[in-house]
């Protein structure tokens, strides 16, 4: 099958791959940049944590054709990195225990700067319905909303 | 249309481990050329906190700060023997096994650094700081890391320990039907709030109050992390969860997270939880472990609060709304228990 040049800003920099028709942004990401970062779950957008910004919009990478980022702008978790110190939101997680598992964390740390970079300081109902695409079987949510409220410089429940 | 509340109450007795042909674990500590300590399970962390318990269990065993103790469980085919992360077997199980594979090596620690100190075994003791130093005279001091690096390069010794901590079978008497399937038991008791809507027959959670007492908590915030979250694992068993088809092709059972239905984030409702701390004589450190027990009460006080709710006893898993709505039509209507 002929590929497709493909070229965007991955986290900031410039990426060209070649890319199958028909391939999403997830496969994308992991197998031909190598970012581990964004996780296969359902792979039919009901579970969120493939979850990345594009153009500063969420969108559930394993739903979204490749090719349509192109000349745009993506962001996964590995964005948040910032040498040996933990992003705001990683660290609120972290205080906060909003992680047991994992796998959920990706979708819902991108999911949480989403709201965040257009909602600086959200109510609790708006991080509820930030974070509803997103499924988590361990933390019963609480935590996870909890991590938002602090990073956002809210008051988190006891 | 009327939405009923109910409350409903639940508690349970709830065994740690399992009784099929005994249950052991094993575990190995060993020293590093570092001075730094490796903990060696077959045990998987799941999430749940093993691997933080067991580097604290650990670290308090051996006397040395926590940041001093690393837990490797990567390979089962290479590491010790465990009956695996199960049956809220972890804490106890494990952090027994530990606590014993610790307690050998710290005694060849103190035997080398007696040897570089030139004093009997018996008058040292740790500062939990990753000194040892002779009772009473703090400047008679070693660090753990040259004790570790004397015993290595200079006397020979490997500073290390096994540990294995076996319950063994307990066979059911042939004449009472009497055993002893468990040597610890926690407990726990759960009251839940729902509200079920007569129309729809939704049933939505208002609150919960629970209390658990599960030996002492070793680490109070995985502890109460398990809690929360596990309460919700349970709150999706009792109305969600079924891998079971609706009707009666199983075609039409659940094939994703669409079909397969998980409470979300706007599902969710306050929850306040009691710990209460009952150290167990067999456990580490007096621990038992909260495992699976966070999701089992929640479901049959659910269930009994519906049933408070619109006098319908369900008892059929999950709850749907299909189910309540049915039950509801065979009784003439909903009939509100007294409140509890």
């Amino acid at each position: 099958m002929a590929k497709t040049a493909l070229q965007f800003r991955h986290n900031g920099s410039d990426v060209a791959i070649f890319v199958d028709g028909g391939t999403n942004l997830l496969v994308a990401l992991r197998e031909l940049i190598g970012d581990m970062t964004p996780k296969f779950g359902c792979g039919q957008g009901g579970c969120g944590t493939c979850s990345v910004l594009i153009d500063g919009e969420l969108h559930l990478s394993c739903l979204t054709l490749a090719e349509t980022v192109a000349g745009r702008s993506v962001e996964t978790l590995d964005s948040l990195k910032q040498g040996p110190n933990l992003h705001p939101l990683q660290r609120a997680f972290a205080e906060n225990f909003a992680a047991q598992c994992g796998y959920c964390t990706p979708g819902m740390l991108m999911a949480a700067k989403a709201l965040l970079d257009r909602n600086p300081s959200p109510s609790r109902a708006e991080i509820v319905e930030a974070i509803s695409g997103n499924i988590c079987r361990c933390t019963g949510y609480e935590p996870i909303i909890n991590a938002i409220l602090a990073a956002s410089g809210g008051r988190v429940s006891a | 249309m009327t939405r009923h509340r109910g409350r409903g109450i639940a508690s349970v007795n709830y065994p740690i481990g399992m009784n099929l042909g005994g249950d052991p674990s094993q575990a190995l500590v060993h020293s590093n050329p570092s001075g730094k300590f490796t903990v060696a399970l077959s045990s998987i962390d799941l999430g749940q906190g093993m691997k933080s318990v067991t580097r604290q269990i650990c670290a308090e065993t051996l006397g040395v700060p926590v940041e001093d103790v690393y837990v490797d469980t990567a390979d089962s085919d290479t590491g010790p023997h465990c009956m695996g992360s199960f049956a809220s077997r972890g804490t106890h199980r494990v952090g027994n096994a530990v606590m014993a594979a610790a307690r050998e090596a710290r005694g060849v620690m103190m035997e080398a650094a007696a040897e570089e100190l030139e004093v009997s075994a018996a008058d040292l003791e740790t500062d939990g700081r990753g000194n040892i130093h002779v009772k009473g005279a703090p400047h008679r001091s070693i660090s753990t890391k040259d004790v570790a690096i004397a015993a290595q390069f200079k006397q020979g010794k490997t500073i290390s320990g096994r540990g294995i901590f076996l319950v063994p079978l307990s066979n059911v008497d042939p004449e009472t039907g009497e055993m002893s399937p468990a040597t610890c038991y926690a407990h726990a008791c759960l009251v839940a709030e729902v509200e079920v809507d007569d129309e729809t027959g939704e049933v939505t959670m208002i609150r919960m109050d629970s209390a658990y007492e599960l030996g002492r908590a070793l680490n109070p915030r995985l502890v109460e992390q398990q809690l929360v979250g596990g309460a919700w694992m349970g709150v999706s068993h009792a109305l969600y969860e079924t891998p079971e088809p609706y009707y009666p092709d199983p075609v039409h059972g659940p094939r994703d997270f669409v079909e397969y239905i998980m409470p979300g984030p706007g599902d969710i409702c306050p929850h306040d939880i009691a710990v209460l701390e009952r150290p167990a004589p067999d456990g580490p450190f007096g621990a038992k472990g909260p495992g699976e027990m966070c999701a089992n009460p929640v479901l049959p006080a659910v269930a009994n609060a519906i049933f408070n709710a619109v006098g319908v006893r369900i008892d059929d898993l999950p709850i749907t709304p299909e189910k309540v709505l049915r039950a509801i039509k065979a009784e003439g209507g909903a009939r509100p228990q007294a409140r509890r």
